[in-house]
């Protein structure tokens, strides 16, 4: 169970993230929602441990990600960022290799290229697993960090904007693969949502942050209304529903 | 052609060296020039291992492929050092008779001088390379500038003395230090073997790298610390060969094409052998030592330095 206990972080003199606190529920895809600059993916990287916080604590399993050490907290907590640059040039199946890096220190034993083989085929990726990741689409390289995430095999899986530049086929195709995660696997998931309808369609439970404070906290279709969005992203925003799903329909409003 | 392959013919090509430098024209001088020739293969395979292994651990760890810490400053600081010996000591000093002082205080000098401005210098995020370049290079002609200043001013006949050490050589290596040199260069191969695959995960950058549970803030500094004391080892011990590290390593990364610390280590050690041995082969029996290696290989590198310069603006650009 992962708690985040009023964390607060200043970049400077700027407090992007004030004294947040949230539970990540178990089981389910929590999203960080919320306007830009509103502190979501600093949050999730304070979670993660990729940012220490100014003050407050994150608890897995009741002890503080700092106490943690390094490679038993990966094999727990994944996190996924929206940009990774490298300086090196690899395949996808040394990249989901890197996954089993927390058990296998880089010597991978025949259970590891089981996991990996694995990952690799959730991902659908088996055709190019052995070619070059500057080689690929967008949203083959997406997929291809994805599996990494799944080889690594954690109880948490954090992204942050795993949707980015990518078009609708492939962001419907993530986010699928994410709800599978989440029923098949039981796994948990957060991720930073920058488009309010995938977080409405998919997910379980919605944080918003705004300023860097949350403002709601709650199941999906608490946050999803007229009313909560509105205080939220400062705009009125008709909510339609179709086929059991609600969407913002906010281009004109 | 596997990585397999081209390590054989490297270290083939290697161990070809070594035997011609060791044997070619020797005619049987086993008690005088056998011994001399064996210590000065020893010498520039402790230097050459040293510099090619601080020097890929500098750049996966700060990101680049350009930048190396003698470039970053660190040669113009050991001059400066010795300058410093000379000019207030005098050359019939304690620090300059005896090479253990000698090398003591240029080695720690040169790894705290390191520690500070790297720590400094790459601490927090990814600055653009050619602002890291533009700090290093105004690091190093401030410390040079010292350096002549100082040089001006003390007495001709101590220059003399101090200007042998301002140019690598092998001619001149001082028995008596390889000794304390090797062993500090093996146990800081020692440690760092432990922490080869962890370098693999770093080059895949800061966040995967935390990802995958490795320690990075702390593995950044012990590593920095590491191939500190190993280019501070190797200058202390031949002097300054500024672009030697930049060539193998960049030469190993293209041979060897792969993220495997291992082999891109171990194939810029042997390159670095191959360069030094065949080098001083080449200085000594065909220019019959009217050059020095150093200033053939700082002439190579620096060529090869400007090459990768503008490849990198280009493709950055």
């Amino acid at each position: 169970m992962i708690q985040v206990k009023e964390i607060t972080k200043f970049f400077g003199k700027k407090p992007v993230v004030q004294d947040v606190s949230v539970d990540i529920a178990s089981g389910k895809i929590t999203s960080f929602i919320g306007p830009n600059g509103a502190g979501k993916s600093t949050l999730l990287s304070m979670v993660s441990r990729l940012l220490n916080a100014d003050t407050g604590e994150v608890l897995l399993d009741k002890a503080d990600v700092r106490r943690w050490k390094s490679d038993d907290f990966a094999k727990r907590v994944s996190i996924l960022k929206q940009s990774n640059f490298m300086n090196v040039r690899l395949t996808i199946r040394e990249l989901v290799s890197f996954g089993r890096f927390p058990y296998s220190k880089g010597n991978l034993k025949p259970e590891d290229e089981e996991k990996v083989d694995e990952a690799i085929l959730y991902m659908n990726l088996q055709e190019i697993q052995h070619n070059y990741l500057d080689e690929l689409s967008g949203g083959q390289r997406q997929r291809a960090f994805i599996a990494m995430v799944i080889a690594q095999d954690t109880e948490y899986i954090l992204l942050d904007e795993p949707l980015n530049n990518l078009d609708m086929k492939h962001s419907v195709q993530i986010m699928k693969i994410l709800r599978k995660l989440v029923d098949e696997l039981g796994k948990t998931v957060v991720i930073v949502l920058h488009d309010i309808n995938f977080a409405s369609v998919y997910s379980d439970h919605i944080v918003a942050l705004k300023d860097g404070r949350v403002v709601r906290n709650g199941p999906t279709n608490d946050i999803i209304n007229s009313h909560a969005l509105k205080e939220i992203y400062d705009m009125d925003i008709p909510v339609q529903e179709q086929d059991g799903c609600r969407i913002c329909v906010y281009f004109n409003s | 052609m596997r990585n397999r392959t081209r390590m054989f013919i490297l270290i083939g090509l290697a161990v070809a060296f070594v035997l011609l430098y060791v044997f070619y024209q020797l005619n049987g001088n086993y008690h005088y020039a056998f011994p001399r020739r064996l210590m000065k293969v020893l010498a520039m395979g402790l230097t050459g291992i040293a510099i090619a292994y601080s020097t890929v651990v500098f750049q996966t760890i700060t990101h680049n492929r350009i930048l190396t810490p003698s470039v970053m400053g660190l040669d113009s600081l050991y001059m400066l050092i010795q300058t410093l010996i000379y000019f207030f000591f005098g050359s019939i000093s304690i620090l300059v008779i005896n090479v253990h002082y000698n090398f003591l205080v240029a080695v720690s000098a040169m790894v705290v001088f390191a520690l500070i401005f790297y720590r400094v210098l790459f601490k927090e995020g990814k600055r653009p390379i050619h602002f890291l370049l533009l700090v290093g290079m105004i690091v190093g002609t401030f410390l040079g500038s010292i350096t002549t200043f100082l040089q001006v001013l003390i007495d001709p006949n101590e220059f003399l003395g101090l200007q042998s050490k301002m140019f690598a050589s092998f001619n001149n290596v001082n028995s008596d230090l390889i000794w304390p040199a090797g062993i500090i260069i093996v146990l800081a191969f020692i440690y760092g073997w432990r922490h080869m695959h962890q370098l693999d995960v770093m080059s895949l950058g800061r966040d995967t790298a935390i990802n995958l549970g490795v320690p990075y803030d702390k593995l950044v500094q012990r590593m920095l610390i590491l191939s500190s004391i190993l280019i501070a080892v190797s200058t202390a011990l031949v002097g300054p060969i500024t672009f030697f590290g930049l060539i193998v390593a960049n030469l190993s990364y293209q041979y060897f094409k792969t993220y495997k610390h291992s082999i891109l280590i171990a194939g810029a050690c042997v390159m670095s052998i191959i360069a030094l041995v065949g080098g001083q082969w080449l200085v000594e029996r065909i220019f019959s030592f009217n050059t020095t290696l150093s200033v053939i290989i700082n002439f190579v590198g620096g060529v090869y330095f400007i090459y990768l310069l503008l490849k990198e603006s280009r493709s950055s650009g």
